[in-house]
């Protein structure tokens, strides 16, 4: 797009209203988005950030209030009948939190699919492979436009979407939520892409819950609570603080509780050698102490969630080296899920909807689908349940309009909440958690890191696969970095910072390859690579 | 919560109403003779959709149901009159044969499930498959003809078909034991609520340390042990197997099992509702017999239609929520 056909616009909400049946979520906001800004939208789960960009993007009709559209500084428009094809058609675009790609088709037919080039009577499906490629260009991508969607990294996938975007010539571009699949590099990529497309006068609207970011890219800030607009502030006014402060409308205690340190002579409770993921050339071995949080950092697909599965026997391992599982000294070959539960090994998975929860199932049916065992003989004594159900909502402070609703209709907060009450009602002495906060809101993330602190504190052990390198340093006692399947080092004291994490998640460093002892002895540290 | 509640209570309603259109069409509806007999000829299709209620709760489909209950009747009539030669005692062959047949039930749905789990072909073609199989070796074993039992044992064995308990027939009194026991294992055991788990999201209930594929295998093997279970009180029937018997049963089955609210995606299944659906299904069939208004040819269609029509309240229930 060249800077002679800038055209910037002014998108504008005054006092919008919009209800759900009888239920008011936004109660009069009043939001001017421009062009060649960032306009980050924060707010915990459940303050109206998603309902506000539907009804910005066409996707929900406004109960009351005005939407004004201003091209190149103009007469502001009152646009009335706003809907999604209008809504794209004046360039503004939503980008989903769960992409809207057909997975079947190619990265070029995504980009242009609805949007297609046509010839007299076909689609001219070079044009589109050239004007794609030439979008993927821009974005400085390796994508090959021909590779269909389904084989593409989630990364990729955020890619072909803002190329889409692209292909729609937006001018607003709102994105829900981009970086929570994304590691902070790709992110980094992410923000390198807004910061062109803000210079090209495109206004830019970011949901986040990360405050880091808001910080590093945001010009404007708009808080909203409960659907109530708290305001809309210069980025440069608010520090991180002000803005949790802010969204959560009181003190936050710190983000992070106080881990307990880990013992000396801390008993190894797991201890994996050897074990060769499929598809890769190097084993990885590590080893988690009672009363330890063993964080796993890693590029999104570094394999980090594959290594647990696999020790947990969800996944086969490679047919060459299945390496040997011990817990508490013993040898154990888990096949199922089902042998690491009654060894007292629990597993979170990082798909909430997918894998975690039946959505469509009633609350305390999810909750004792994993413990069931425990509650029933002949038959499921539902009393006890009930009992545990009860204590289970006080415990993990799990929050719903009423008992009865089913799993899909609680909040992202408190989907994650009962399925943390689902693994550790089967008492699991150790718990491999995976992604624990992604999409959360900050006071709900509080509140699992205390859980954890809880857990450590009471003599469990947790593995914590995480991309989000703040949540892995804040809790971890050591860091395991995993790079292209294999474990490319474990971190401990000094080491665990940052960029160090980085330089063995990007594979710059290699505990394998630099041979660099451990503070221990590379023995009792608890990780080798071992040659296949 | 009303909604809920015409969920559950919509079936009934419905039989009710058709009870009531019977009253209405016939006098001889009512006599004690027709009401026991629409109850003995429903518990063949009750049976065998209740065991369909487990299949399709946990996400399968059954189609082979209608050829294995030939093919077990077939099976149990050769054996009963090969050993007329060996064992004098009518009663110990006929209980034989009645083992024979459980285990062969069993089997049949061990292949089933181990071929959909394991073999990971889905329920549909499976089914498809050893429904042709098992249709073609009954017409095999009867060489085109039918297989008929021995008079002297069929004779005694009538009994389980024709006699009476308490003033109900006995396969009255069989569907009512495999019901209860089908509604407590359902919704009383682990078993039910990894039925319901399995159904509703395989991934979910894999996470949640399942074994999905023994559950889904176990619902085929009760859902043979069913098929076995309604062979075992045909067969005294007609004393006869054909490539014609337990035609179109699976339809049927299926049919009973929708009508009845189980949602045949998966995840949601009501024994109560299944037998209700089968009475349903008897009790349309019956009321046309009764009535000259509507040819009994017609019979399929009038099924056909109140399938279509539960299915739509089904999902306009689903909608609201």
């Amino acid at each position: 797009m060249s800077e002679e056909e800038h055209n910037i616009v002014t998108l504008s909400v005054k006092n919008l209203h919009k209800s759900f049946g009888p239920v008011e979520v936004l109660h009069g906001l009043d939001i001017t988005l421009r062009g060649g800004e960032v306009h980050a939208i924060l707010g915990e789960n459940g303050a109206g950030k998603s309902t506000l960009v539907k009804i910005l993007s066409g996707f929900e009709p406004l109960s009351s209030g005005e939407l004004l559209l201003a091209k190149d500084g103009g007469e502001a428009e009152l646009l009335t009948e706003w809907d999604n094809e209008t809504a794209e058609r004046s360039g503004v675009v939503l980008i989903h939190q769960e992409f809207n790609l057909a997975e079947q088709l190619t990265v070029a037919e995504n980009i242009f699919l609805g949007n297609e080039i046509k010839g007299r009577l076909f689609l001219n499906k070079k044009a589109m492979k050239r004007k794609a490629q030439e979008y993927l260009d821009i974005l400085r991508s390796e994508i090959d436009p021909d590779a269909t969607v389904d084989r593409l990294a989630v990364s990729a996938k955020q890619m072909v979407e803002i190329a889409k975007a692209q292909a729609k010539n937006a001018r607003v571009l709102i994105l829900d939520e981009p970086t929570a699949v994304l590691t902070q590099q790709e992110s980094q990529v992410l923000f390198e892409l807004i910061e062109r497309f803000r210079q090209d006068g495109v206004a830019i609207v970011f949901i986040s819950h990360k405050l880091d970011e808001i910080e590093q890219i945001a010009d404007v800030i708009t808080i909203l609570r409960d659907g109530e607009m708290v305001g809309s502030y210069p980025a440069s006014k608010l520090s991180k603080d002000d803005m949790a402060r802010l969204m959560v409308g009181r003190e936050l205690s710190s983000l992070f509780p106080q881990m307990p340190a880990l013992p000396n002579e801390a008993e190894v409770v797991l201890k994996v050698s050897d074990l060769l993921l499929p598809g890769n050339s190097k084993s990885s071995s590590f080893e988690l102490r009672k009363g330890e949080v063993l964080g796993f950092s890693g590029l999104v697909g570094s394999g980090r969630t594959a290594l647990m599965e696999t020790v947990l026997g969800l996944r086969k391992a490679a047919k060459a080296n299945r390496g040997t599982i011990e817990v508490r000294g013993e040898r154990a070959n888990f096949k199922q899920l089902s042998s690491a539960r009654g060894k007292g090994i629990a597993y979170l998975t990082k798909d909430r909807k997918g894998s975690g929860l039946l959505l469509e199932k009633g609350l305390s049916f999810n909750f004792s689908l994993f413990s069931l065992h425990k509650m029933s003989r002949l038959l499921i004594d539902t009393r006890s349940e009930a009992i545990a159900f009860e204590k289970a909502i006080e415990t993990f402070d799990i929050r719903m309009k009423d008992k009865s609703i089913v799993a899909g209709n609680l909040s992202g907060g408190n989907q994650q909440k009962l399925l943390l009450a689902k693994i550790l009602e089967a008492q699991p002495s150790i718990i491999i958690i995976d992604e624990p906060t992604r999409g959360i809101d900050i006071g709900t993330k509080s509140q699992i890191y205390h859980f954890i602190a809880q857990l450590i504190e009471s003599g469990h052990s947790l593995i914590l696969i995480s991309s989000d390198i703040t949540e892995i340093i804040g809790l971890s006692h050591r860091v395991a970095v995993m790079y292209h399947g294999e474990l490319s080092g474990v971190l401990a004291g000094d080491e665990l910072d940052e960029h160090e994490i980085m330089r063995y998640a990007t594979g710059l460093k290699s505990k394998s390859q630099n041979n660099k002892p451990q503070k221990n002895e590379s023995e009792t540290s608890g990780i080798s690579n071992a040659q296949a | 919560m009303p909604k809920l509640d015409l969920k559950t209570a919509g079936p009934f309603i419905a039989l009710v109403a058709i009870f009531i259109i019977g009253v209405l069409v016939n006098d001889a509806f009512l006599s004690s003779g027709n009401l026991s007999n629409i109850l003995a000829r429903s518990s063949f299709i009750g049976i065998v959709a209740i065991g369909a209620t487990f299949v399709i709760t946990a996400g399968g489909i059954d189609l082979s149901v209608g050829s294995m209950a030939a093919f077990i009747s077939g099976c149990m009539i050769l054996l009963m009159n090969a050993l007329m030669d060996s064992i004098d005692s009518m009663v110990v062959i006929i209980i034989l044969a009645v083992i024979a047949s459980l285990g062969i039930g069993a089997v049949a749905g061990l292949i089933n499930g181990l071929l959909t789990t394991k073999a990971k072909i889905e329920a549909f073609i499976v089914t498809l498959g050893t429904m042709g199989i098992y249709r073609s070796l009954v017409t095999y074993m009867a060489d085109g003809g039918t297989l008929s039992l021995n008079f002297t044992i069929g004779d005694i064995y009538s009994e389980v078909y024709y006699g009476v308990f308490l003033g109900l027939p006995y396969p009255v009194w069989v569907f009512i034991a495999v019901a209860v026991i089908g509604y407590v294992l359902l919704n009383m055991t682990v078993f039910g609520r990894h039925c319901f788990a399995v159904g509703s999201n395989e991934s979910v209930a894999r996470y949640s340390a399942i074994h999905v594929d023994r559950v889904k295998t176990a619902t085929y093997m009760l859902q043979g042990v069913c098929v076995s279970i309604a062979t075992i009180i045909y067969v005294p029937r007609l004393g006869s197997a054909s490539g014609q018997t337990g035609i179109l049963w699976e339809l049927e089955a299926i049919a009973a099992v929708i009508i009845g609210g189980t949602v045949l995606k998966g995840g949601y299944g009501r024994i109560g509702g299944t037998v209700v659906g089968a009475l349903i299904l008897t009790l349309i069939g019956n009321i046309l017999n009764l009535t000259d208004a509507v040819s009994n040819y017609l019979n399929g269609a009038v099924q056909g239609i109140i399938v279509i029509v539960a299915v739509y309240l089904q999902r306009g229930a689903w909608r609201r929520d």
